[in-house]
């Protein structure tokens, strides 16, 4: 049985697999209408996220399947003190397949241990959040036509943006990409990111804190936001939050093809006056997310 | 300094000047019964100062412990105040409840009745399976 906890779970092929198969869903929605009749998702969101979820609710629906599950721990028996294994000992007795976003880092991975159906990390903690990473790709693949040489950058919080590292970790196995990492030296990306992946895999990259001298020379644009809840002093927040703010003035500079993207929600590092510029990718992105999530729970309950 | 040497028992040689006492603690050594001692800062050809612990006793010795927390240790084997035997510990692939996580983001730090595992990297450095935070030693 297949589980989803980190985006290195899969292999280049079965990631390129699971792509091709949400390009098809994309413009043959009609084909995939039915696979997964009489099939139960199980969103257990020991955490809101009301975007993720109702991403796969959406994907579940879209696929002909059922959903049941709870929005925020409160409304489940982890509120009593349940532990995540006997949730989902008993949640797997209801359903096919969970998808789970835990606050704690490695609940999905405790709860693969005693599930008897497969697990999708929807979001645990600050640590992974795959299926954002298969979203980004499918943009990626969708814009550019590719997945390999090209020069990505990615700007704001790089320290504790799991989106960032996520993507990095698949971008790793790919060929010819460079990476920009723009930030704030407080936000840099975090050393384990740099040994343990990008210069394991022999990945070029750079660092900067200059988002309008890096800008030129990108393909694709990877915004973040930076996340009140990872600081300590509000002061803190307020002096960084405004650090990288994108505007169409600084866009001047950048590739008329550039694609930005971002995992949402924004604050206000892109401008919305960027949203109507052709290179604006983010809202495609969400799109993309639920194309992704039906290829993905097709795949892992091995549906054709 | 005058050390006895032990007539059937363990030396644990070449610990890092400073780690005896985790490597005491890590062992369970305070449970044993016979002599034990913890000898510091000693004097080492190779390293200028070691620490060694010497067990009067054949114990079996946890050497996946040893070899986390020291393994660039040497264990004599001493039979009749003779080497019989001379171990190198290897660092173990995984570490199970051995050490606990210290992130408290980690799921290990609210879930009842899971095992601590850590796993060894190709960097040479112990992840928590979990949420892959790294250990300082």
């Amino acid at each position: 049985m297949k589980n989803l906890l980190s985006i290195t779970d899969f292999s280049v092929a079965e990631i390129d697999e699971l792509l091709e198969v949400a390009s098809d869903i994309s413009v043959n929605g009609e084909k995939y209408a039915e696979k997964c009749k009489n099939k139960i998702l199980a969103t257990l969101f020991f955490e809101p996220s009301t975007r993720t979820r109702l991403s796969f609710e959406s994907a579940m629906l879209s696929l002909g399947g059922k959903t049941l599950g709870f929005s925020d721990a409160n409304s489940s028996s982890s509120s009593k003190g349940e532990s995540v294994s006997d949730t989902i000992r008993v949640v797997s007795c209801y359903s096919d397949i969970i998808a789970m976003r835990h606050p704690k880092e490695g609940a999905p991975l405790v709860a693969s241990m005693s599930s008897t159906v497969p697990i999708i990390n929807a979001g645990d903690g600050g640590h992974n959040h795959p299926t954002q990473t298969l979203t980004d790709l499918l943009t990626i693949k969708t814009e550019k036509g590719k997945l390999d040489d090209f020069v990505i950058g990615f700007c704001g919080d790089l320290k504790f943006g799991r989106t960032v590292h996520s993507l990095i970790d698949a971008l790793a196995m790919r060929k010819g990409i460079k990476v920009v990492l723009i930030s704030p030296e407080e936000l840099k990306v975090p050393d384990y990111v740099k040994t343990d992946v990008m210069d394991k895999h022999g990945m070029e990259y750079e660092e900067t804190t200059d988002l309008e001298k890096a800008l030129p020379k990108l393909d694709v644009l990877y915004m973040t936001r930076v996340q009140q809840e990872r600081f300590f002093s509000e002061d803190e927040y307020l002096r960084l939050r405004d650090s990288y703010i994108l505007t169409l003035d600084k866009l001047q500079n950048a590739k008329k093809d550039m694609s930005i993207l971002h995992p949402l929600p924004r604050v206000n590092e892109i401008s919305v006056d960027v949203d109507k510029d052709p290179r604006a990718c983010y809202f495609k992105q969400v799109q993309n997310g639920k194309y992704v999530r039906m290829a993905l729970i097709m795949k892992l309950l091995g549906v054709k | 300094m005058k050390i006895d040497a032990i007539k059937n028992g363990i030396v644990i040689d070449h610990i890092d000047a400073g780690k005896g006492r985790k490597v005491y603690e890590l062992l369970g050594l305070e449970n044993l019964d016979c002599t034990v001692a913890l000898f510091k800062n000693l004097p080492s050809k190779k390293s200028g100062k070691k620490d060694v612990i010497k067990i009067d006793a054949d114990i079996e010795l946890n050497f996946e412990v040893l070899g986390y927390i020291a393994p660039e240790a040497t264990v004599n084997v001493i039979c009749d105040q003779v080497i019989k035997q001379k171990i190198r510990p290897e660092p173990p692939k995984y570490l199970k409840n051995v050490i606990k996580c210290k992130n408290p983001r980690c799921i290990t730090t609210v879930e009842q009745g899971i095992d601590q595992i850590f796993k060894l990297t190709e960097n040479g450095v112990y992840r928590c399976i979990y949420c892959e935070n790294s250990v300082n030693k």
